[in-house]
């Protein structure tokens, strides 16, 4: 009657989650549109298709980190024997190459959408009652779209702090910091979050003046040792760690320079530092607010905004779902995302009845020295089944390639944690170094292994990962872990 | 001469049994004691086992048995002889028996802690004089343990004897190649194997990193040379300081290292001759073979005149310029594609088919990548001879070769021929002969059953002389302690050769673990076989402009056996850090539901294998488009 146009699935946002969930429905032969919208941040900067892990995420986060590990690659070159000297970075050649990259894959998705029949909006959403959404485009042009199941996959955004004076007037995020076409030049990166260490990480790694400012202790909710081996690691590498400080005051001088003033939280004592740019890595909100959610009757937690789901990812509305980022309690991961929204896409189709597993998610935080791990931290695993019941195996390594270089090697540490006699399973697995290695050992994980299997297995050398099969030295024994010889 | 019976193995002997009474059947659960208890009486067995000079497991119905008894009866030597079918828990003491000696019947012999075997060995050992020597044996040996070789395995069992209170000799001796290039401690995998290769690998890998760091901005001049002076200086430096290492390892644990070469002499002593000439005997109650192997040659003219090997190519003085490479081997390929990623034109000249014995769609694909980055291949070629044009540092070698279909013969100019067909064992000249350790004729290999021991009891093998096991670094490793335990720390592991992960360090790395998807069709049928497959784009390589369809992942599953995974490969970079975990999933039984429920990390390119979706047989293309 009124032109609305029906489906019987209506995805709300384009990202990792929405895009798996929306192309899997349509697969299966169900009718399905997409809706997405990308609000400027309070500097500009919008994207296209494809959420936050391609557009500001996952794909700039890593390729950027990419380049930053080519600079460390140039300084060992000459001690391989490659006559090159130290060489200055171009942010705007890096710049243009991975926001062409991006644009590539923004492109990739519509074509995906499109052979796929899924048709989509480029519009902003927000309920009108339960089965209903109400699009509002750029130039203000309504579209009602009405669904048998909707699903909410908007994921989140960069939080600004909100009582600091000129946070939002000269700050940046990383919405914008991938998208900068000039470099940042001296950074100061507020947060303690894995975005912040690695923004803090890649910057120092193209040579620029960086510091991170954190309030207390870095990436909470990560193994605690592994923590600070990243931050000591980063540290002696020449990132600028101001620990228990707090931002107060962001001012612009005269020029285009930024002075920060901040208290030490310890001593309560003012600093003050000039910078290019101010980056605010201090969390992420969900992208819930203009949404209309009370019109659908859909529950949100009051304190983190997110939305309330059960295990078939079911909001408190039957038939509207939540996955991703937005969701309450889930690990804000692209993979996770991805594999949520094909399996509800799935049982929506009546496909499965599976139901995600959300335990002994791996992943890796790509900062210098990258750190991978999977299932739980040793304080969780102490805290979950008491120190007693806890055996903790461990070793500092030495990668090959950090001998000829003579590369500083010691952060490079793995260990596992493991439930004592008499099953012996071993539940997390952290190591240092390098992203790649732990995604197999997430599988022997989830095998159910057991210590016990994981050093009969035959190391390949020389790896790094091979240290994993030779983790003999427990934390209980005393005994010194740290390499000898090779 | 007299017979002493031995009572009941677990704990304080009870009562005998009842004279003449026949063995009882086995006690409901034989076998099946619980870990500790299994354990107790293992410690129980090998105490009578190291205690006694002549100790016969027995049974006294058993016909075998009573021949074994009469004759050490008619020898004069007393024995101790356990009757399983006379004690408790006879059975577990066989069971447990089998587990120590991968024997499973009786009677089963030791004398002087050897086991000799059943009836059969027992007068073959008889016969060959063994046996006496195995009685005569002065316990005062010198040694506990002498291990012949010095590289990964041979020291890696020498240091767990020793930890474990064992008095332990290593004899190690690198004889020079025929270009005179000789090395220190540590064998094949430190000197001139892993580590260098490895080391070479990754200066090329940075040379691309280099080309890809202009697009990733990094601004500098275009044209960057290389050194390679520089390089094996580094590298060389490196490896002195393992080698070091190795020998203040050896000597903190009190492991005796003497520079000289062994050979056996007559059982139980070898003669170590060391650099001046000079020779000294020592004996030992056990023995290790860990000698490796060296390169191949031709047998051509002038291949050992002027070819070199990777004995040789590591610590070249001068850089190698255009080389040949000949061989179709992992050590080749890997040689030719760092060499020609330190910028050199690089050929290899390959007989047959590429990585014998690996999966030959991935061996394909190795060479087509190497392709890429210019090294050129001769297919179907074998050299006959080669000249030395001019001398130099690198001087210039003329090539002739043939074909290995026809008639045609092709000559080539070279720089540098590097031979890589194949590796010998160093079996040759150890006297094995002297003691009658068996050596297989076709390969001079050295045949051991599934507990390293040799034909010869006290003599046992680890490491690349083995037969028909893998031929790898952590493998000697691996074995070599858990021989150690096994032979002196009362322990039962053995080295479980299934399902070893392996990496080809070419420019592009290929990992696998498990069956080629050849040997897989072998073994289930093809048709019982899902191949799952695809081409990746690592997410570094699209900034750097590389080619998108390129990198490979391949696994393959058994249908008649819930999907488990069999095989596992992956070319692509990094794919050595990738393997690892993978193969450990394998050893824990990993199926392809498992790598589906998997969460993958992104973005990396061991995610890859947790969304494998399209099976060979389907036919469905699995190149990538864009992203």
């Amino acid at each position: 009657m009124d032109g609305r146009q029906c489906y019987d699935l209506l995805v709300i946002g384009g990202g990792s989650g929405g895009l798996a969930c929306a192309k899997e429905a349509a697969q299966l032969g169900k009718k399905v549109a997409v809706v997405d919208y990308v609000e400027p941040s309070p500097r500009g900067t919008r994207w296209g298709l494809g959420g936050t892990c391609v557009n500001v995420g996952c794909i700039p986060k890593k390729l950027m980190h990419q380049a930053a590990l080519l600079g460390g690659m140039i300084r060992d070159a000459p001690h391989y024997g490659w006559g090159v000297a130290q060489a200055p970075h171009s942010w705007a050649t890096l710049a243009d190459a991975v926001q062409n990259h991006v644009k590539s894959l923004n492109w990739g998705h519509r074509v995906q959408l499109q052979d796929r029949k899924v048709k989509y909006f480029n519009v902003k959403a927000s309920f009108v009652d339960t089965h209903t959404v109400c699009g509002v485009s750029k130039g203000g042009e309504e579209t009602l779209l009405s669904a048998e199941h909707i699903v909410i996959a908007t994921g989140g955004r960069p939080r600004y702090p909100t009582h600091i004076e000129g946070a939002l007037e000269y700050g940046i995020t990383s919405d914008d910091l991938f998208w900068l076409k000039e470099s940042p030049g001296k950074t100061l990166v507020v947060g303690a979050s894995y975005v912040a260490l690695e923004c803090a990480g890649l910057l120092t790694g193209l040579g620029l003046d960086t510091t991170v400012m954190i309030r207390s202790v870095p990436l909470r909710a990560f193994d605690q040792q592994m923590a600070s081996l990243v931050t000591e690691h980063m540290a002696g590498h020449g990132t600028r760690i101001l620990r228990g400080c707090a931002p107060e005051k962001v001012e612009k001088l005269p020029g285009q320079q930024l002075r920060v003033t901040w208290v030490d939280l310890t001593s309560d004592r003012k600093d003050a530092g000039t910078f290019d740019t101010v980056l605010w890595a201090i969390g992420r909100v969900p992208e819930t607010a203009s949404l209309n959610l009370e019109k659908a009757g859909v529950h949100t937690n009051p304190v983190t905004g997110k939305i309330l789901v059960d295990a078939q990812e079911a909001t408190s509305v039957p038939h509207i779902y939540a996955i991703g980022d937005v969701a309450e309690g889930r690990p804000e991961l692209t993979p996770t995302a991805i594999m949520a929204g094909r399996l509800l896409a799935q049982r929506l189709s009546g496909r499965t009845s599976d139901l995600m597993d959300y335990s002994s998610v791996p992943t890796t935080v790509f900062t210098p020295l990258e750190y991978g791990c999977v299932g739980l931290s040793e304080e969780a695993a102490v805290a979950r089944h008491g120190e007693e019941h806890v055996e903790v195996y461990h070793a500092f390594y030495k990668p090959l390639e950090f001998t000829v270089p003579q590369r500083d090697a010691s952060q490079c540490y793995i260990k596992m944690v493991c439930l004592r006699e008499p099953h012996s399973w071993c539940w997390a697995c952290t190591s240092a170094q390098h992203g790649e290695v732990i995604q197999g050992f997430a599988l022997g994980i989830k095998c159910g292994a057991s210590y016990q299997q994981l050093m009969r297995t035959v190391g390949i050398h020389p790896t790094c990962a091979e240290e994993v099969a030779k983790l003999r030295i427990s934390k209980r024994s005393g005994l010194d872990p740290t390499v000898t010889g090779c | 001469m007299s017979l002493r019976r031995l009572g009941n193995v677990r704990g304080a002997a009870g009562p005998p049994s009842p004279p003449g009474r026949r063995a009882r059947p086995p006690a409901p659960g034989a076998g099946r004691l619980s870990g500790a208890a299994r354990e107790e009486l293992r410690r129980r067995l090998l105490g009578l086992i190291e205690g006694h000079r002549v100790v016969i497991f027995s049974k006294t119905y058993c016909p075998h048995s009573t021949r074994v008894k009469e004759l050490f009866s008619s020898l004069g030597v007393d024995c101790n002889i356990l009757e399983l079918d006379q004690v408790d828990e006879g059975a577990s003491v066989q069971e447990a028996l089998s587990e120590i000696t991968s024997q499973r019947t009786v009677p089963s012999v030791f004398v002087n802690r050897v086991h000799v075997g059943g009836c059969d060995h027992t007068f073959q050992a008889h016969q060959s004089g063994l046996l006496q020597q195995l009685l005569q044996q002065d316990p005062a040996y010198d040694y506990d343990l002498i291990v012949i070789g010095g590289g990964s395995g041979g020291l890696s069992c020498a240091q767990e004897a020793a930890v474990l209170g064992r008095k332990v000799m290593v004899l190690d001796f690198v004889v020079p190649s025929p270009r005179g290039t000789a090395w220190g401690l540590g064998g094949t995998c430190v000197n001139v194997g892993c580590i260098p290769k490895k080391l070479m690998h990754q200066a090329a890998l940075l040379g691309q990193a280099l080309t890809d760091s202009r697009k990733f901005g990094w601004e500098y001049s275009q044209q960057v040379r290389h050194s390679w002076a520089t390089m094996t200086e580094a590298i060389q430096s490196h490896i002195g300081s393992l080698s070091w290492s190795h020998r203040l390892a050896l000597r903190e644990k009190a492991v005796t290292y003497v520079n000289s070469y062994g050979e056996f002499v007559e059982h139980h002593k070898v003669k170590a001759t060391n650099e001046k000439g000079q020779e000294a005997l020592y004996t030992a109650a056990k023995f290790v073979i860990a000698t490796g192997e060296r390169p191949r040659y031709l047998g051509i003219p002038g291949d050992r005149e002027y070819c070199v090997t990777s004995d040789d190519l590591f610590s070249l003085p001068y850089c190698p310029g255009e080389t040949l490479v000949v061989g179709a081997s992992y050590v080749a390929l890997e040689c030719a594609g760092f060499l020609a990623g330190l910028g050199l034109e690089v050929t290899v000249m390959v007989r047959s088919v590429l990585l014998r014995g690996f999966d030959q769609e991935m061996a394909e694909k190795v060479g087509a990548s190497m392709q890429q980055l210019g090294v050129r291949f001769l297919r179907k070629f074998v050299p006959v001879e080669v000249q030395q044009l001019e001398r130099g540092l690198p001087g210039r070698l003329k090539v002739v070769a043939k074909s290995t279909e026809g008639t045609e013969t092709i000559e080539g100019i070279y720089n540098t021929v590097l031979l890589a067909i194949g590796r010998d064992s160093c079996t040759k000249k150890l006297g094995l002969e002297k003691i009658g350790v068996n050596v297989s004729e076709k390969t001079g290999k050295i045949p051991v059953n599934d507990e390293e021991q040799t034909s010869v009891p006290y003599v046992y093998a680890v490491g690349d002389v083995l037969e028909g096991k893998p031929q790898l670094t952590p493998v000697a490793v691996q074995a070599g302690k858990l021989l150690a335990r096994r032979l002196f720390g009362g322990r039962s592991e053995k080295c479980d050769y299934v399902n070893v992960p392996t990496v080809v360090f070419t420019p592009l790395e290929y990992g696998c673990c498990g069956y080629s998807e050849e040997k897989a069709g072998e073994v289930y049928q093809a048709e019982n076989l899902n191949v799952y497959h695809t081409l990746f784009w690592p997410l570094e390589w699209t900034v750097a402009g590389r080619d998108n369809n390129t990198c490979y992942a391949k696994i393959i599953c058994n249908k008649l056996d819930n999907d488990r995974v069999i095989g596992f490969h992956v070319l692509g970079p990094n794919a050595g850090e990738i393997t690892q975990g993978f193969a450990a999933a394998m050893k824990c039984g990993l199926t392809k539901q498992l790598l589906d429920d998997t969460i993958g990390i992104h973005p990396t390119c061991g995610e890859v294998f947790t969304t494998l979706e399209i099976t060979k047989a389907s036919g469905l293309d699995i190149t990538q488009k864009g992203c």
